[in-house]
Formats: structure tokens, C-alpha cells, sequence
């Protein structure tokens, strides 16, 4: 890498006893180039072997790749942690301003430790790392208050990214997150519950410096040629239009999407919530993150009459996007969209993962309709398929538990279902919980095999659609197709890439762009890279604990249609047999 | 030539054009940038994009106290670096924090209306209008 790049440095933050230090890991970048490669190096230095992921020696990580402040389209964030939804590797990452933020303030990644022994937030600036009173923050009911304070109280307005828990966070609800720029989030496997643990309600980053490049006129060139490519091809065009939400029409009509938790996995009644509909009636504002061209956020405006004055409105603005009309749509039963926005909001308010919430209250919904829980389990709340007034209830009994039931709810349905029953319609992969892909054995495959239990691993879902609708593959084929996609992925998210982008950065422009921050690789050896990286993930999943043999599969998989018709016990037991010689 | 804001309403907040100011000077990052695009109170109310409107009286430069900013004739200022001390009464006498300044130099960076920004602004919120004595600029 190029020599007086800050890239390398990293900041070690001590919460317990309010200290910082930056050492330069050059060796950690050169050889992993930054993101979730430099993340996972990070994790195996500082997370000790059996760890409670809420003990104090339980550590945070943020890094951002070489590409981040350069070009267009490297606008994400990795963070890394133990995760306390499924107890081995916590892997999540966001976009809005976080990135930028962090190369901006001079460093390639962020390693927290420690725990304060009253809230605080961390404003970090100038080189400096100042540990703020956040008391009077600690229990607002809507996250976004606690955003707005930090906001007025510090500077790097337009260059600063604020991250922060809500309630669930503070709570340690292990599905809670940590949101950045009001609509962006490190959604899934619980790093709010981290912060929370530590008494960290936030962090504000900012800074603004330049970045040498090795050749000035290549680097223009190349810039434009993504810039183009970003603003102008069709690759991106999906985003930037309708946005993810475009998918919602198409998976219904495939039978792909799942209805009532996945009692099935398609309904008549979809018109109001696709895409094309709400962007119709209900779109207000598209945003992007920073560097990023395409604008693929797109936010709602919600207009609620008060009951007590005819003349007197709140309105709302609500960011949603395919997986959010699934979760907290389609899979509870919801299909009326302004019911759909007043759910998405609160979920917004108490900073929860919305796929997790979404299936949480799908899977108590039916454990009450089985009479495996009573009224009294759920705060006396009369809940129903679609009844979005009462899950709204719900989901501020779930961020704030009183009862038993709610405590394990909290914990996500793996958890729950173990204590509860419920494991056949419990709709978690590797403990977490599902996305809105019942497009085939793939999908699934690969929901079960990624290091993260998340569709974005290896896109399994987009291999059922492009390939086993139509045609034959053996699990084994498309195991190996799978593995490959997730070591190309690593790539994408260790030079921090938006995987939106990833039609753009094919691993030939890869090797190109990263040259010109002095990273010398060719298309083979970057190939060769992410798949040890991949590896690394699981070596630390396997030192926590993690097993093939002990995942469990919810039945209801097996008895939904699907698109492909191909989903049974034998083909996902072949595909895992064959994973499990692969890797362990 | 003049740089100016078209339409505020349809900034998405991308940033580009920021990245593109700076990538003049041939780095990357963001240190040398003249425009400011941040959210007007929140993302939701959309954002605001700060541009040097090349005052035809220039307040930064009325307050330069070594001359390092000589107002150019029809508007806006040109900074002679070599006599500037940094110590950033320009910044302060900017109501529309159009004077930015990179941390690294500890100086002012100043706006020179090239319009390369508005090549990368794929929403049309910016443009280079022609420059006519006496026509204000939003």
C-alpha cells in the first residue's frame, strides 16, 4: 500500500478506562486489504476464545477498505463482533456516512473495548477520541432523539456519521442494531446489544483529508469509467428506480415470498405493498449514501390524522425496501401499506433488525394461534395476521420485556423456539433469522452455509432464480457455485464495496482500482484471498462452537411451494455434507 | 462563469460533487473541496448544498488581514496562498460557510467556479451559469 496512507491505522478505544491509542497495522491491510478481511484478523486478535459477547473484553470492530473516499460506490462499513443472536461471528455492515466518516477521520479500522460504567458517546475528530456523558440519551423511546442531540451537540456537519442504539440496543435485545444516518444500519446478529452491554449509546466520526493515489491521470480516468458505469448502465438502474422493492411483485407471483410465516408463500392481496405502488402513492425522497451516486434509499412519508383534532397531522418520513415490505408486511400478514410504514417506523424507533423482528412476530403469532402461548405470555395483546396496531404494541413489549415469554423472544427465534416449541415454523438459519427468499434449495443452502447466515453471503436466492427454476443442478454444484460467490464477496466487502455494486467491480477492475492504492493483486490471487478470508470466518465460527451437525432446519421449508419445487431433506442434507468436507 | 445551486430539492446527498472538487488538485479524499452538501436538519428534510455565490463585495476578502484574498473583478475571490497566515477570519466572515478550508495546508480553499463539479452531479441540482453583472445567483 501506498506509504503515508492512513488506511492502516487503527484506533484501539478503551471504554472502560476512557483511553485511545492508534498503532499502524500495515501488516493487517497489505495482506488482507481492509473491511472484513482486516475484520476478521481483528476479531481472532481480540475476541479471547468462549467470550460472553457482552464481557467487557468483548470487542467491536469497524474497518473500511483501501477503495473507501476514492471511488464511487466503496461506501460501506464492516463491523465485526461476537454475536450474541448466534454465538460465533457477528458480521454486519452499513453504508450512509459511515465509511467515509471513518477514512476521513484518518483511520482503516476501529477496535472497541471495555465497558463504561455510565452511558457515554464517543466523538472522534482530529486525531481525538472524547468520551461524552450520554445519561440524559440513555431510554428515549425513539433512537432518532438521541441522533438529534448528538447532531447539535458536535461538529462536521455534511462529513460525519453518527451511529447509535435505540431501546432493544439498551436492552440487549440480541437481535438489536446500531443505526447510522437515520435510515442505514448494522442490521443483523446484534451489535446494538454489544453497544448496549458497554453503555455506549453512539458514536460521532468525522474528518476530512485527502488521499494520495499512485498515479493522478489513471485514477481519473478509472473514476469515470465507475462513475459512468454507476450513473448510466443498467446495472445499477434497479436501485436507483423502483429500489429493491421491485422484487416484491416478482417473487409473489413465483411463489417465492413468504406469507404468514411462510404458511405461503404468496397472496393475492399484494397490489398496495409492491414497489411500483408505493413509489406511486407513497415515495417522498430518494437519498444516497455518501459517494455513492445511485440513491438507492428510498423514504416514504406517512400522513396520520390525530384522533382528538381533525386539523392536526404527524407525518413521518420511513425508509423502506424489499426486505422490509417483507418482513414486516407479507410474512405478518400486512399488505395495507400505511399499516406496513407504522410498523416499519416503530421498529425504526426501538432499533431492531427488521428481518429478525419481522419473523419473531410472525413466529409468536402462530404460537399463539396454536395455543402454545397464552395472552397473558404477550402483555395481554390480542394479536392477529395483519392487525398492525397490535404488533406495534408487541414490538415495544418486545424491545422492553416484561414477561418470560418476551424475555426469549428478545432472543430471537431459535432461542425462544427452544424454550417454547415451535422449532418446525421457527424460520431461523444458523440461529438467525430469515430473509424474504423462499425461491429454492439454494437459497436455502445458502442462508445455512454462509459465514453469516445472511442471503447477501453468496446469493443463493438469485442462483434458484437464474439457474435450478429452470434447469438441474446437484447439490453439490450448487455448493460449489456458492462458495465461490461468497469468496468473490469477500473481496467486495474487504475493499468495502456496496454489493449493489458488484456488476461494476468485477475482480478485474478490482486488481486495477486497488493498484492505485498500491495493493498489487491479481484476479487469481484475490480469488485465492477471499477464500481464505471466507476460511477465517469459520475457523473463528468453529472456535465458538459452530457445527453443521447442529443447525436446524424449521420443517415448514419442506412444506411451502416453491419456485423450483426442489426443496427436500435429501438435497439440503447432500449440499451440507458436501459443505462440511469443504470447509472444516 | 458562475456555479450555482439549480435545485436544492433534488440533492440526494451522494456527495459526488464534493469528491469531485477535491479530486481536482488529483487526490482523492476530501480535502480540498469547495462545496458543501449536509442534511438541512436531518436526512429526511433533504439537504443543503453550500456553494461560493462569488459576492461581488466580498466579505472574506474585506476581512483578509494580509491581502491574501484579492476579489476579482465581477465577483468572488482569488486566493494568493503564499500570503495567506491561516488564521481563518475569511471562514468566519463567510454567512454561508461557502470559505472551506483543508485541515492538512491549515487554509482556505476557495471556490475558482470551474464547474467541474457539476459534470458529477447526476441529479442536475448544480449548474455554471453565465456571469452578467448585476444578476443575483441562488
Amino acid at each position: 500500500m501506498i506509504d503515508n496512507d492512513t488506511l492502516s491505522k487503527v484506533l484501539y478505544i478503551d471504554l472502560s478506562k476512557k483511553k485511545f491509542t492508534t498503532r499502524d497495522r500495515k501488516d493487517l491491510f497489505e495482506k488482507y486489504l481492509g473491511g472484513t478481511g482486516v475484520a476478521t484478523a481483528l476479531l481472532h486478535e481480540e475476541c479471547p476464545e468462549g467470550i460472553d459477547p457482552f464481557a467487557e473484553e468483548s470487542p467491536i470492530i469497524f474497518a473500511i477498505g483501501p477503495l473507501t473516499g476514492v471511488f464511487p460506490l466503496a461506501s460501506k462499513t464492516c463491523a465485526m463482533f461476537k454475536s450474541p443472536h448466534t454465538g460465533d461471528l457477528g458480521e454486519s455492515h452499513a453504508g450512509g456516512r459511515s465509511a467515509i466518516a471513518i477514512r476521513m477521520a484518518g483511520y482503516g479500522a476501529i477496535v472497541i473495548k471495555g465497558k463504561s460504567e455510565l452511558p457515554i458517546y464517543l466523538s472522534i475528530s482530529n486525531g481525538k477520541v472524547l468520551f461524552k456523558n450520554a445519561t440524559t440519551l440513555w431510554g428515549m423511546k425513539d433512537g432518532s432523539i438521541a441522533a438529534r442531540v448528538m447532531r447539535q451537540n458536535e461538529k462536521g456537519e455534511g462529513l460525519r456519521a453518527i451511529f447509535r442504539i435505540g431501546q432493544a440496543g439498551e436492552n440487549m435485545s440480541t437481535f438489536a442494531n446500531v443505526t447510522t444516518e437515520t435510515y442505514r444500519h448494522f442490521g443483523r446478529l446484534g451489535l446494538g446489544a454489544i453497544f448496549g452491554s458497554k453503555f455506549l449509546k453512539g458514536i460521532v466520526i468525522s474528518g476530512k483529508q485527502a488521499i494520495e493515489v499512485a498515479n493522478k491521470k489513471e485514477y481519473r480516468t478509472l473514476y469515470d469509467k465507475i462513475y459512468n458505469a454507476a450513473t448510466e448502465s443498467s446495472a445499477m438502474k434497479k436501485y436507483h428506480d423502483v429500489g429493491t422493492a421491485i422484487n416484491i411483485k416478482s417473487l409473489n407471483s413465483l411463489k417465492a415470498l413468504p406469507v404468514r410465516n411462510l404458511q405461503a408463500s404468496s397472496t393475492d392481496e399484494i397490489e398496495q405493498v409492491t414497489g411500483e405502488e408505493i413509489a406511486k402513492n407513497h415515495l417522498a425522497r430518494r437519498v444516497a449514501c455518501a459517494h455513492c451516486p445511485v440513491a438507492c434509499i428510498h423514504l416514504a412519508y406517512l400522513r396520520e390524522p390525530y384522533d382528538d383534532d381533525p386539523y392536526f397531522y404527524k407525518t413521518t418520513p420511513v425508509c423502506y425496501d424489499f426486505e422490509l415490505i417483507y418482513s414486516l408486511g407479507t410474512m405478518v400478514g400486512i399488505t395495507e401499506p400505511k399499516a406496513m410504514l407504522k410498523l416499519i417506523d416503530i421498529v425504526e424507533q426501538v432499533g431492531v433488525d427488521a428481518m429478525s423482528m419481522g419473523v419473531v412476530l410472525s413466529w409468536i403469532t402462530e404460537m399463539f394461534e396454536k395455543k402454545m402461548i397464552t395472552k397473558e405470555d404477550i402483555c395481554g395483546i390480542d394479536i392477529n395476521w395483519g392487525k398492525s396496531n397490535e404488533y406495534i404494541e408487541l414490538v415495544k413489549n418486545i424491545a422492553n420485556p416484561t414477561t418470560e415469554f418476551l424475555k426469549a423472544a428478545a432472543k430471537g427465534v431459535s432461542y425462544a423456539s427452544s424454550v417454547y416449541g415451535g422449532k418446525e415454523f421457527a424460520m431461523q438459519f444458523g440461529k438467525n433469522e430469515m430473509p424474504g427468499y423462499h425461491t429454492g434449495p439454494s437459497g436455502y443452502l445458502g442462508f445455512l452455509l454462509g459465514a453469516r447466515h445472511s442471503h447477501l453471503d453468496n446469493a443463493g436466492y438469485s442462483l434458484d432464480q437464474k439457474e435450478l427454476i429452470k434447469n438441474d443442478l446437484s447439490p453439490k454444484q450448487v455448493v460449489d457455485k456458492l462458495l465461490e460467490e461468497e469468496a468473490i464477496r469477500q473481496i467486495l466487502s474487504s475493499i468495502a464495496v456496496c454489493f449493489f455494486a458488484r456488476g461494476i467491480y468485477n475482480l478485474n477492475l478490482v486488481s486495477d482500482a486497488i493498484k492505485l492504492l498500491g495493493f498489487d493483486y491479481t484476479e487469481d490471487q484475490l480469488m485465492e484471498l477471499g477464500k481464505q478470508i471466507h476460511l477465517n470466518k469459520y475457523r473463528f465460527k468453529i472456535r465458538e462452537g459452530f457445527s453443521f451437525d447442529k443447525l436446524e432446519i424449521p420443517e415448514r421449508i419442506y412444506e411451502t411451494k416453491d419456485p423450483t419445487g426442489k426443496i427436500t431433506k435429501e438435497y439440503i442434507k447432500e449440499g451440507l455434507d458436501y459443505a462440511t468436507n469443504l470447509i472444516c | 462563469m458562475k456555479l450555482a445551486v439549480k435545485d436544492a430539492m433534488r440533492c440526494v446527498g451522494c456527495q459526488s460533487c464534493m469528491f469531485a472538487c477535491s479530486r481536482r488538485s488529483g487526490n482523492a479524499g476530501l480535502s480540498n473541496t469547495c462545496i458543501g452538501v449536509k442534511s438541512a436538519g436531518g436526512i429526511s428534510r433533504g439537504y443543503t448544498v453550500v456553494v461560493c455565490r462569488s459576492c461581488e463585495n466580498p466579505p472574506c476578502a474585506n476581512v483578509c488581514p494580509t491581502g491574501a484574498l484579492e476579489p476579482k473583478e465581477g465577483g468572488g475571490v482569488r486566493l494568493k496562498s503564499s500570503k495567506c497566515i491561516g488564521c481563518g477570519m475569511c471562514k468566519d466572515a463567510c454567512i454561508i460557510d461557502a470559505v472551506f478550508w483543508n485541515e492538512q495546508d491549515n487554509k482556505p480553499v476557495i471556490c475558482v467556479q470551474c464547474g467541474y463539479c457539476v459534470e458529477y452531479c447526476p441529479y442536475e441540482v448544480l449548474e455554471l451559469i453565465k456571469d452578467k453583472k448585476g444578476v443575483s445567483h441562488d
